[in-house]
């Protein structure tokens, strides 16, 4: 404990933000406690239950696994900067539409591992969708409007890409939202 | 405007939540705020002999540790609150922290508060306990016996409660042609929100007022239990619950933390937050079921089912928790006979102390063990006097005539049609096809199993008088605030505490249908004291047939008194008022008419009101329901049992449930699949495991399988429609059927599937090794 704490500056929706923080302390809390982006959540500590989950440098990782430090001089995505109440990531709509979420503690990490797996496989089928949600837990839904909801958002992502006339590349599927801190 | 009750309408709640705005405890941050852990016993049982907290106290960052006797005489015990009668019930007192004794591996030891939620962690571990380890009781049945050890040195056989109802003469036992016997083990399971428990406290030494956040499903009892147990007014604590990530019982119970985080902020005049640990939460969280069911089914050979006899020995864990004492007895208890119309019935229930974390209400809580053994043990029956279980069922259920129909126990179901929803499920998978095709898989060595389940269950509790005379320390009622602001927006407060149920938008559709107004122009409020009338909160399927309900008629109160203002304002008698979609009409003189924003304004400025009105337009009711609600409906499994390794595939799971008239049919679809993982999470994965010294086994996410989304085939799910006549909604609660269904249709599943080895029973959760193991066994023979 007598270690010193230290500078950890990350791009965070959009926003370069640092903190001073102890060297153990988990990215999670980082996140949470020390930038205010509260919408990230904690559901276990064994790194079963994928609330957690964020983009790190555009791929998904459950933010519990991580120490701050070990993300000095990364670029963040959370849900804070997915999508606004204005302007809703399409991950985020069909959420709503299909009643992909009860409580809400676990969407904003479904949502993140969600998209990582569009990246990865922008036409999953029901099958893959549901192996693909592997490093997460959702106690509320019993995960089939969670399918369908990631169902409906790969179609929107996959018409928006076909109408730009290019696959939407995998940095632009998160991010479009206003970034705030 | 079109009417939105019975519409699947996109819920109010959502974009805030998927946004990263909810407001959970932990994003709760107050300044100058503390963190606080709990030092939690890792023996069973045992004395303590020393706490030295010396080393703890040095770090520079940590504030307070209190110990058990530190607090002796400053919180009282935590209270039961289902005290439940004429059962010889002996409640031990449980202090918030243990005083010279553990009972459970996760009693509370000491309470720890830093400046910083890692420093807290630190001075943990620096807390040097000195223990002198007990022997300890841990399952229940051995608990009973002479020489157990004790959990309280004066409750004898560790016997917390003996409950009987029913009665069955000899006569009818001894006519019967056919007697079905089997012991089920409904085991232990982890409610398992995904947030785990949490409370802030934060007091003001000027006013005297403690303001607790806590993961409460039920603030106002929470409320009323604590002020007891902290020495203070109601008027001067308040509670609120924050957006909760679930609770599905293991958020009802008041417990221990709450009470030290309350006394700590008060104590130290700085606000205290403490958070649950996942892992902590499975020793410091109270579990579920835990009961050993003992069932013999009587009756005739041509399927005429005349008796059934029960006895549950309930594990209850170290104390009596919230609920704990009403699960295994009233909730269970008098509904053992099920859907079925057997004419006589008795059931003997043992709750019994153990040294293990306490139990108490898990989604149903006590229905769904009433459910499991009468469906288990009517497919066992069915086998054994060769009837197909569908057949044995229609021929016993409570007639469709016979509503409210009066069960053995004594409980009136307040409308059902069972046939409907087994007809409309049978027809979905198609069931004498699947017969034959499951024979011909069966001759190709397949092993294909289809599991049924036609339940009814209890929820929506009332009337209060009822609540009174079976123990309940609470009232059963609900009550509900509409508000009409000037502009015609309004704001309606209820006392339920919803957590991911969507209340907001459920009973937003019953104002928006009622008042005749946008969903954009009706907020809601509830989990919070301060604003909220004495309520009950959300627990048992009551929030839509009771806090609904409540809803309902305070929305028809306000129209009522609105009706009398535009018939003043229209110089018509209020009986020629017409009011449709927002509009108040005087009968047959078109365009003679009130907009509902032009009444809510001219009531707020009351400057031309009826004589003797008073001002404003708002009502507040309170609901106390005449009866239960009793849903109930079929699910139908498909399984398909590897024999090499004993895994289970579902291949299809059709459920029609009929939950009363349905205001929501996205988010009441919604309910059914969270409540039948959360069922077939109990069959096939989920389960505590203890070892003879009474420690957990399963105490983390990696050692306790919650279900993922990979373990489930797509659930077919539809409703019929019988209303409810107990409420003017109609509607019936649908928070449990799922759970309460699905337990015994995927495990009647599994033993048709076994059919061919003869097993009758395999204890849940259905590990690939235990069937494996069975079907190895019957391999042999
Ligand atoms: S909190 Fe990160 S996986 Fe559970
Ligand atoms: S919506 Fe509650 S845990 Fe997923």
């Amino acid at each position: 404990m007598a270690i010193e704490n230290r500078k950890v500056t990350v791009t965070v929706n959009g926003q370069e933000r640092s903190a001073e923080v102890e060297p153990r302390k988990l990215l999670v809390h980082y996140l949470r406690d020390d930038l205010g982006l509260t919408g990230t959540h904690i559901g276990c500590d064994t790194s079963q239950c994928g609330a957690c989950t964020i983009m790190v440098n555009g791929a998904a990782v459950k933010s519990c696994t991580m120490l701050a430090v070990q993300a000095d001089k990364s670029e963040l995505t959370t849900v804070e900067g997915l999508g606004t109440i204005d302007h809703l990531h399409p991950m985020q709509q069909s959420f709503w539409e299909e009643h992909g979420l009860q409580c809400g503690y676990c969407t904003p990490g479904v949502m993140m591992a969600m998209i990582g797996l569009l990246q990865e496989n922008p036409n999953p089928s029901e099958e893959e969708i549901r192996e693909g949600m592997e490093g997460v837990i959702c106690r509320c839904t019993g995960y089939q409007f969670i399918v369908s909801a990631v169902q409906k958002a790969a179609k929107i992502m996959a018409e928006a890409a076909a109408k730009d006339g290019e696959a939407v590349a995998a940095s632009q599927l998160v991010g479009e939202g206003t970034h705030r801190g | 405007m079109a009417n939105v009750v019975g519409t699947p309408l996109k819920r109010k709640e959502d974009p805030r939540l998927l946004t990263g705005n909810g407001r959970f405890s932990d994003d709760i941050q107050l300044p100058g705020m503390l963190h606080a852990a709990i030092l939690r016993s890792p023996h069973a049982h045992a004395h303590i002999k020393k706490i030295n907290a010396e080393a703890a106290l040095k770090l520079p960052q940590v504030v307070a540790v209190y110990t058990g006797k530190d607090l002796e005489g400053k919180i009282g015990p935590i209270p039961s609150s289902w005290l439940v009668p004429d059962c010889n019930l002996k409640e031990a007192p449980q202090y918030p922290l243990a005083i010279d004794r553990v009972r459970y591996v996760g009693d509370g030891v000491a309470l720890v508060i830093a400046e910083d939620r890692y420093a807290v962690r630190d001075a943990l571990d620096l807390i040097d306990v000195e223990y002198e380890a007990l022997p300890a009781a841990v399952r229940q049945k051995e608990a009973m016996q002479e020489g157990a050890p004790l959990v309280h040195d004066d409750i004898e056989h560790n016997i917390a409660l003996h409950w009987k109802a029913g009665e069955i003469a000899d006569e009818v036992l001894e006519s019967a042609e056919v007697v079905v016997r089997e012991s089920f083990y409904v085991q232990r399971v982890f409610p398992s929100p995904i947030e785990t428990r949490a409370a802030i406290g934060e007091y003001n030494p000027g006013s005297g007022e403690l303001t607790l956040w806590c993961t409460s499903q039920n603030p106002h009892i929470h409320r009323m239990v604590l002020s007891g147990v902290l020495g203070i007014s109601e008027a001067k604590l308040r509670v609120i619950a924050p957006d909760m990530g679930g609770g599905f019982g293991g958020k009802i119970g008041v417990y221990p933390d709450e009470a030290l985080i309350g006394y700590a902020a008060r104590d130290l005049g700085r606000p205290v937050k403490w958070i649950e640990q996942r892992s902590e939460h499975f020793t410091a969280s109270n579990a579920g079921r835990d009961e050993v069911i003992d069932v013999e089914l009587y009756g005739q050979r041509d399927g005429a089912l005349t008796a059934i006899r029960v006895k549950n020995t309930a594990n209850l864990g170290a104390y009596l928790s919230t609920m704990g004492p009403g699960v295994a007895t009233i909730d269970f208890g008098l509904m053992i006979t099920g859907a079925y119309d057997i004419p006589h019935a008795s059931c003997e229930t043992f709750g019994v102390y153990t040294n293990t974390t306490p139990t108490d209400a898990y989604r149903g809580a006590g229905k769904p063990e009433a459910t499991y053994q009468i469906e288990r043990i009517i497919d066992l029956y069915a086998r054994e006097i060769g009837m197909d279980p569908v057949e044995l069922r229609r021929k016993n259920f409570a007639p469709k005539e016979a509503f409210p129909y009066t069960n053995a126990q004594g409980l009136i179901y307040d409308s059902g049609d069972y046939e409907k929803p087994l007809q409309k499920a049978l027809e979905i998978v198609n069931y004498e096809q699947l017969r034959q095709e499951q024979e011909e898989m069966r001759k190709q060595g397949k092993l294909i199993g289809v599991g049924i389940s036609t339940y009814v269950e209890l929820c929506g509790f009332g009337p209060s008088k009822v609540a009174g005379a079976i123990g309940f320390q609470g009232g059963v009622w609900e009550n509900s605030t509409v508000r009409v602001h000037p502009s015609g927006k309004v704001t309606v407060y209820s006392g339920t505490s919803p957590h991911g149920q969507g209340h907001a938008t459920t009973f937003g559709q019953i104002v928006a249908d009622k008042l005749g107004i946008p969903m954009d122009d009706i907020e809601l409020v509830f989990s919070d004291t301060r604003a909220i009338s004495m309520s009950w909160g959300t627990y048992g399927s009551r929030s839509t047939p009771v806090g609904g309900a409540a809803v309902a008629i305070a929305a028809d109160r306000v129209v009522e008194k609105a009706k009398k203002i535009a018939a003043h304002e229209l110089e018509a008698a209020a009986d020629d008022i017409i009011f449709e979609s927002g509009i108040f009409q005087v009968k047959g003189v078109p365009g003679q008419q009130r907009t509902f924003q032009e009444i809510a304004k001219a009531a707020n400025m009351a400057w031309n009101l009826p004589e003797g009105m008073e001002p404003s337009l708002e009502a507040q009711s309170f609901f106390d329901p005449e009866n239960f609600v009793y849903p109930f409906g079929t699910h139908i499994v498909v399984v398909e049992v590897d024999k090499e390794t004993g895994e289970i595939q579902m291949k299809r799971y059709v459920c029609v449930d009929d939950v009363g008239r349905v205001i929501n049919p996205l988010t009441a679809e919604g309910q059914v699949h969270g409540g039948i993982a959360q069922g077939v999470g109990q069959a096939l994965w989920e389960g505590a495991v203890y070892s003879s010294e009474g420690q957990l086994l399963s105490g983390t996410l990696m050692d306790y399988t919650l279900p993922k989304a990979r373990f489930f085939p797509p659930i077919e799910s539809s409703f019929t429609e019988t209303p409810s006549p107990v409420n003017p909604l109609g509607a019936k609660g649908v928070g449990e059927t799922g759970t309460t269904a699905s337990i015994p249709a995927v495990m009647n599943a599994v033993m048709d599937a076994l059919k061919p080895y003869g097993v009758k029973d395999i204890d849940m959760p259905l590990t690939p090794e235990k069937v494996w193991r069975v079907i190895q066994e019957g391999e042999g023979n």
